[in-house]
């Protein structure tokens, strides 16, 4: 498997290079490309999944470091880590990338930059695939600021529009956040334990390198990293912004895999973490969760619905791994890549089509991303609407997809914590509470696109399913939330229990005295909250559905006097909370009049005043010393002085010399007559 | 009043009278002639002083050389007041001030 | 190595100043030829060295001495080490591609050529140099030829911003000068740096001056001297402005190699001769860092002239270098005998000086490139020049997030070690500057959003591309960030040991036991 390892690195970074030097002269602008460098991962990822289901062994682990620089004593290594983990994690980003690599070859057909995308997806692909085979802390990072990298070049690829740049830009600075924490953590955990390999710093914790408190904060530190990455509360305002990309692009990075990074690194450093922080982790993932549900509800813009329904969905993950059901966590990461790629590809091709429609029609002005200008799509667009449907189901929780599983086994978690430690009560009423209104938002965005009349009729005439190069990937994926492929080989639509539980088993925390509970104990009390868990969530589902049937679909109520009469719960949805708004109010502003105030003192009062006054009170010095001192009194007083009395004094005796010898021999006699009398005296 | 003192009264009173022509006289002939004047004061000094001192012919002898003398300066006097003629037109002395800036 | 390969580097371009003040006066392609030889020679000198050098080898290599005036005992010493090596290669590099930079000025270019070739030749002496006097002399020859081509062939504040750099930096010289002195006369009356590195700091530890300790004294003379020239905050006022004012390639230079004769002076003299002062000063020089960083950072957030934006960065990056230099104290016994934190901190500071050479060098070069089109630097002034200039925007992607420490790019790497190096001691420092992670971050990418992105300005609709001579200038450096990104580890050997050989010093200093 080792020798696999470089190909997930080198073909798509070969692949970005040559897009972005050569990509224009190349036939098709060099799409095939990248394709083949992402299909060849595809075809060694399926490979090694495969070699994995032959071996079935949990414990399968494969590692090899090499030294990436030393200085003396401090060597720094870095290296490879291959486990179940990492295959299946490899696997699901180099299908969901060769999926929406053949989808975006419809999708971005005529944009000018058409090989510059393909660079970029490239350029992810490297970097997500980084992420997942690094065994250190070190590569680690420099991987996932790589992904913000290419999230932020993507996110800003249509960067006319300014709302673009500013997503790209607030993304990049958002995550950059979470970063600074994650850096943090990593100094904590390399200075008390020498080295960046996670092998090393597992050992070192567990022979208590650090003390327990400041265990908690690295831990947390580090999951500040993952806060950032997977747009938790509060730092999960760049997610929504990020839909400014192309479509391809958010179902890729936005929904499927970046996102899931941080939930990935929260899983990797899973034993780390103690209790205190499992606790933050969980409540910042309950509230995520509940939060972004919550907003979700109320969006009419077909992308931000998904987005948010995102940013709950990676809020389930993180509150799973909060609980210690860090196993059920990463199932429903794998299985929610799946479908929330399948739900953003439909949108886009919903998108596309309305996009194309609108250009018809000549209409420039109207959205093709809002909701409230769609309707009836289901007729012309029938694949797009059944594969829709289908992830929507699994999203929604509804027996039978994949959905239902993963998040049954988050929900069993979270009620099992709560039942172990009774005041954490709150944390699996969000969970059913975010499951409610899952269901609820996704079949209103389904009733809302696919059912009903679209606001202009014109519009629906033009409306056209998609080429094959997108309907293929939305049927691949669509396939892929069924259940049955994550419980092979039994069939069980209830249970879980499949080749994903049998490779991925919990390990033992590594944190020392036995604060955490073990793995064992956990499974054991997840078990037996498996059936209420999966009851309850039945029932929210299904009520979730009802509401949207009854409101969107019978429209038996109206919307919009609903929202009347929750005036201000709607406002809060509809406007986000206001979170942005806060922000920008209490921390962007600030900071950019502070950085004003510093560039202005710094300028204009330190420079001009302080560190010039050091000049200026030289030169009146100088001025005092060289002009009034120098020239004024020395050389003018005293030096000319004593040439200026001389001048007065020939001046006033000027008048004795007359030229006339006889004047002069007057004076002359008066002297000898003065010489006489001084004699005589 | 011994006999000196009343030639060298009068030899006071010649060098007095030259002295005044000099620095009175506008004319530089009249000019020359206080100088003659004086010198000659000059003379009977020494004359006297000769006689009455004492001593041997030594006051003579000045005393020929002093009119030797002043013949001799009369003559470049003259020249003098006859070159001043010449460049300034006059032989008056206080038209010739080149000496004052 | 008998045919003194370092007095070639030293000289070379003075030969080169000679020939061009030959040139006739019409002659100006003949001249920047001359010139691009003599850097080049230059440049394939420094390589060379670089091939030939011992990276195992504690202390000095290739060195050079003779007798210079004798009756002071001054000598004219040269000598590499790993410290040094780095920094040659730079000088030479940058002077190399600044030639070309340079290439357009038609305003007097035999001055212009002749003075760029005597101040590569004072920086290469000043990197060079093992006799302090020697030190000082090629420190201060250094100052004229930028005095003039600051004040001469600068923007429209010229004059005022070259007697601004050139009293500033002088005021520093004399406070050196003045340290030398003492250290001759305390030390042996001598100049010899490796002689004054192993008695400074005992003849001078024992002596007190009105009162002070003479060592402290001494130590704080010098740290000014240098701070002025790194620059440190209170002292970097100078900076944004000579930048701003002085021509695209002085400005390269000015950031890419000047800022790092402080920081190189304060390791080459500072540090082994007065170790005790090092450790004294660590806390307060970890401060200075954090205040760099951060305000620097947020002066540069709040510019509107990309190049004093540049400039202001530099301030910040700058920081980065004083921070991980504080962090030779980690090798304290309080911290267990960090060494590795130590080895980090020292070994990344160095590689932060050489990586942000080059990077800001990247940066003015880009300055330059749209100031000739645009004929202004109003961050504001633009917009949209990603759809226009497509080449230059790449170019200038990649030198924005080196600078805003991208890892995969040489920024990270060293931001990184610094940081990790002085964590352990410093650890409330560190946190608060890694917010200047975030604000480097915001400013570049602030501007990078302004100037290219949205919709292009109507103003700029035929602003040409840019051209192959200024590629030429930027692609190299290109190449260094990405590779030393990748893999630093050519650099780092050979600074380790030097390096190594540094914390020794400092370790056997019995103040360290504080830390």
């Amino acid at each position: 498997m080792m020798t696999f390892a470089p190909y997930f690195l080198i073909l798509p970074l070969a692949a970005f290079a040559i897009q972005i030097f050569f990509g224009k002269r190349l036939p098709r602008k060099g799409d095939w490309v990248s394709i083949t460098a992402v299909g060849t991962t595809l075809c060694l990822a399926i490979a090694m999944f495969v070699m994995m289901l032959f071996l079935y062994e949990p414990g399968a682990k494969a590692e090899q470091s090499f030294e990436w620089f030393n200085l003396g004593e401090l060597s720094v290594k870095i290296g490879v880590l291959i486990d179940n983990v990492t295959v299946i994690m490899l696997l699901v980003v180099a299908l969901v990338s060769g999926l929406v690599h053949l989808y975006s070859v419809g999708y971005m057909k005529d944009d000018p930059r058409y090989s510059r995308y393909f660079g970029y997806l490239s350029l992810f692909t490297f970097s997500m695939n980084g992420i997942i085979l690094s065994n250190n802390l070190l590569s680690i990072y420099m991987f996932w600021e790589l992904v913000g990298l290419s999230s932020y070049l993507l996110i800003g690829f249509w960067f006319e529009k300014d709302s673009a740049a500013n997503a790209s830009k607030k993304a990049f600075l958002v995550n950059r956040v979470g970063d600074i924490g994650m850096f943090i953590g990593i100094m904590l955990f390399f200075t008390a334990t020498g080295s960046f390999l996670f092998s090393d710093i597992f050992a070192g914790v567990a022979a208590g390198a650090l003390p327990l408190p400041l265990l908690t904060v690295a831990g947390l530190c580090l999951f500040a990293g993952a806060i950032g990455k997977s747009a938790q509360v509060p730092l999960h305002v760049w997610l929504p912004d990020a839909m400014e990309g192309p479509t391809p692009v958010s179902a890729l990075i936005h929904a499927a895999t970046m996102v899931a990074a941080g939930v990935y690194l929260t899983f990797r450093m899973f034993p780390l973490f103690t209790p205190e922080a499992l606790t933050v982790i969980a409540y910042v993932g309950g509230v995520t969760a509940i939060f972004a549900a919550i907003i979700a509800v109320t969006q009419n813009d077909i992308k931000r619905v998904l987005a948010y329904s995102t940013v709950s969905q990676l809020g389930y993950m993180v509150m799973a791994i909060g609980t210690g059901a860090y196993v059920a966590g990463f199932f429903h990461l794998t299985t929610h890549a799946a479908f929330k790629a399948a739900l953003f590809l439909c949108s886009g091709s919903v998108i596309h089509a309305m996009h194309h429609a609108y250009h018809k029609l000549g209409d420039h002005d109207s959205d093709p991303q809002d909701m409230r200008n769609m309707g009836g799509m289901k007729s012309k667009m029938k694949i797009t609407f059944l594969t829709m449907f289908m992830a929507t189901l699994a999203l929604s929780g509804v027996p039978f997809m994949s959905g239902f599983l993963s998040k049954d086994a988050i929900l069993a978690g979270t009620l099992s914590f709560a039942t172990h430690h009774p005041e954490h009560f709150l944390l699996p009423l969000f969970g059913f509470g975010a499951a409610l209104l899952t269901a609820f938002y996704m079949f209103r965005l389904i009733f809302m696109t696919f059912y009903g009349k679209p606001a202009k009729q014109e519009v629906l005439d033009n409306i056209h399913e998609s080429p094959a190069t997108m309907t293929t990937p939305l049927i691949v994926l669509a396939t892929l939330s069924i259940f049955i492929v994550y419980t092979l080989p039994y069939i069980n639509p209830f249970s879980d229990h499949g080749w994903f539980t049998d490779l991925i088993v919990a390990t033992n925390s590594v944190v020392p005295q036995h604060v955490n509970p073990s793995a064992h104990e956990i499974a054991e009390g997840i078990h037996h909250a498996h059936l209420p868990a999966m009851i309850i969530s039945l029932i929210v589902a299904f009520t979730g559905i009802a509401l949207a049937v009854v409101i969107y679909l019978k429209k038996k109520f109206s919307a919009e006097k609903l929202a009347k009469n929750l005036a201000l719960p709607y406002k809060l949805s509809f406007n986000k909370f206001f979170v942005d708004e806060i922000y920008d109010r209490f921390l962007i502003n600030p900071t950019i009049k502070l950085a004003k105030a510093v560039g202005f003192f710094d300028w204009e009062i330190y420079d001009k005043y302080f560190i010039n006054g050091f000049g200026r009170i030289t030169e009146r010095l100088s001025r005092f010393i060289g002009i009034t001192m120098d020239y004024d009194v020395l050389d003018q007083q005293i030096v000319d002085g004593v040439g200026k009395s001389t001048r007065f004094f020939g001046g006033a005796l000027k008048f004795i010399q007359t030229g006339k010898i006889q004047n002069y021999l007057v004076w002359v006699l008066g002297g000898i007559i003065i010489i006489f009398i001084i004699q005589a005296m | 009043m011994n006999d000196l003192n009343i030639y060298l009264t009068v030899g006071a009173i010649l060098f007095s009278l030259g002295l005044y022509g000099v620095i009175t006289r506008r004319n530089g002939v009249a000019v020359l002639m206080g100088v003659e004047l004086i010198l000659n004061s000059a003379n009977v000094n020494f004359v006297a002083f000769a006689r009455f001192g004492g001593m041997n012919l030594s006051g003579h002898i000045f005393a020929m050389f002093v009119i030797i003398l002043a013949a001799a300066e009369a003559a470049v006097a003259l020249a003098i007041i006859i070159n001043l003629y010449n460049k300034f037109g006059t032989v008056n002395v206080d038209d010739a001030r080149s000496l004052k800036q | 190595m008998d045919w003194n390969i370092l007095s070639w580097l030293v000289w070379l371009p003075v030969i080169g100043a000679g020939l061009i003040v030959l040139v006739p006066r019409d002659k100006g392609d003949t001249m920047k030829w001359i010139a691009a030889a003599a850097t080049a020679f230059q440049l394939i000198f420094a390589v060379l060295l670089w091939s030939q050098f011992d990276s195992s080898h504690v202390g000095f290599q290739f060195q050079e001495k003779m007798s210079w005036i004798a009756s002071f005992n001054i000598q004219y010493y040269l000598g590499v080490d790993g410290l040094s090596l780095p920094m040659v290669l730079l000088t030479a590099l940058l002077s190399f591609l600044c030639v070309f930079v340079s290439w357009k000025i038609d305003k007097a270019p035999k001055g212009y050529f002749a003075l760029f070739l005597l101040l590569d030749a004072g920086m290469m002496g000043v990197f060079l140099s093992l006799d302090f006097f020697l030190f000082y002399v090629f420190w201060e020859v250094m100052l004229l030829p930028m005095y003039f081509l600051i004040g001469m062939w600068g923007g429209p504040q010229r004059e005022y911003a070259a007697i601004k750099f050139f009293l500033y930096t002088l005021a520093g010289s004399v406070l050196m000068l003045v340290a030398i002195l003492a250290l001759y006369f305390t030390c042996g009356h001598t100049f010899d740096m490796t002689v004054l590195m192993a008695q400074a700091n005992d003849g001078l530890g024992s002596m007190t001056w009105w009162g002070f300790n003479a060592l402290k004294v001494v130590w704080i003379m010098l740290f000014i001297a240098f701070a002025i020239k790194v620059p440190v905050f209170p002292f970097h006022t100078w900076l944004p402005l000579a930048h701003v004012e002085a021509p695209t390639a002085v400005s390269v230079i000015l950031a890419g190699v000047l800022l790092k004769m402080g920081t190189y002076g304060m390791l080459r003299i500072s540090y082994p001769m007065l170790p005790d002062g090092a450790i004294w000063f660590a806390g307060a020089l970890a401060l200075l860092a954090l205040i760099n960083i951060i305000w620097g950072a947020l002066c540069a957030l709040a510019q509107t002239d990309l190049k004093k934006m540049v400039a202001y960065s530099s301030v910040s990056h700058m920081g980065y270098v004083l921070l991980g230099m504080a962090a030779v104290v980690a090798a304290g016994a309080k911290n267990g005998g960090n060494v590795l934190a130590a080895e980090a901190g020292m070994n990344g500071a160095v590689l932060q000086m050489f990586n942000h050479g080059t990077i800001t060098a990247m940066l003015f070069i880009l300055v330059g490139v749209i100031y000739d089109r645009a004929h202004h630097r109003n961050i504001d002034g633009f917009g949209g020049l990603g759809a226009r200039m497509p080449i230059y925007t790449g170019v200038v992607a990649l030198a924005f997030f080196a600078g805003l420490g991208l890892p995969g790019l040489s920024g990270f790497i060293s931001e990184a070690m610094c940081f990790i190096g002085a964590f352990p001691v410093f650890k409330t420092i560190v946190i608060i500057s890694t917010l200047g992670i975030l604000l480097n971050a915001a400013y570049f990418l602030w501007a990078f959003q302004r100037m290219f992105l949205g919709k292009l300005n109507e103003k700029y609709v035929d602003l040409p591309e840019i051209n192959k001579r200024e590629l030429f200038t930027l692609i190299p450096l290109a190449v260094l960030v990405i590779l030393l990104g990748i893999y630093p580890a050519p650099v780092l050997d050979v600074m380790k040991v030097t390096m190594g050989h540094l914390i020794q010093i400092i370790q056997q200093s019995s103040l360290l036991a504080a830390f």
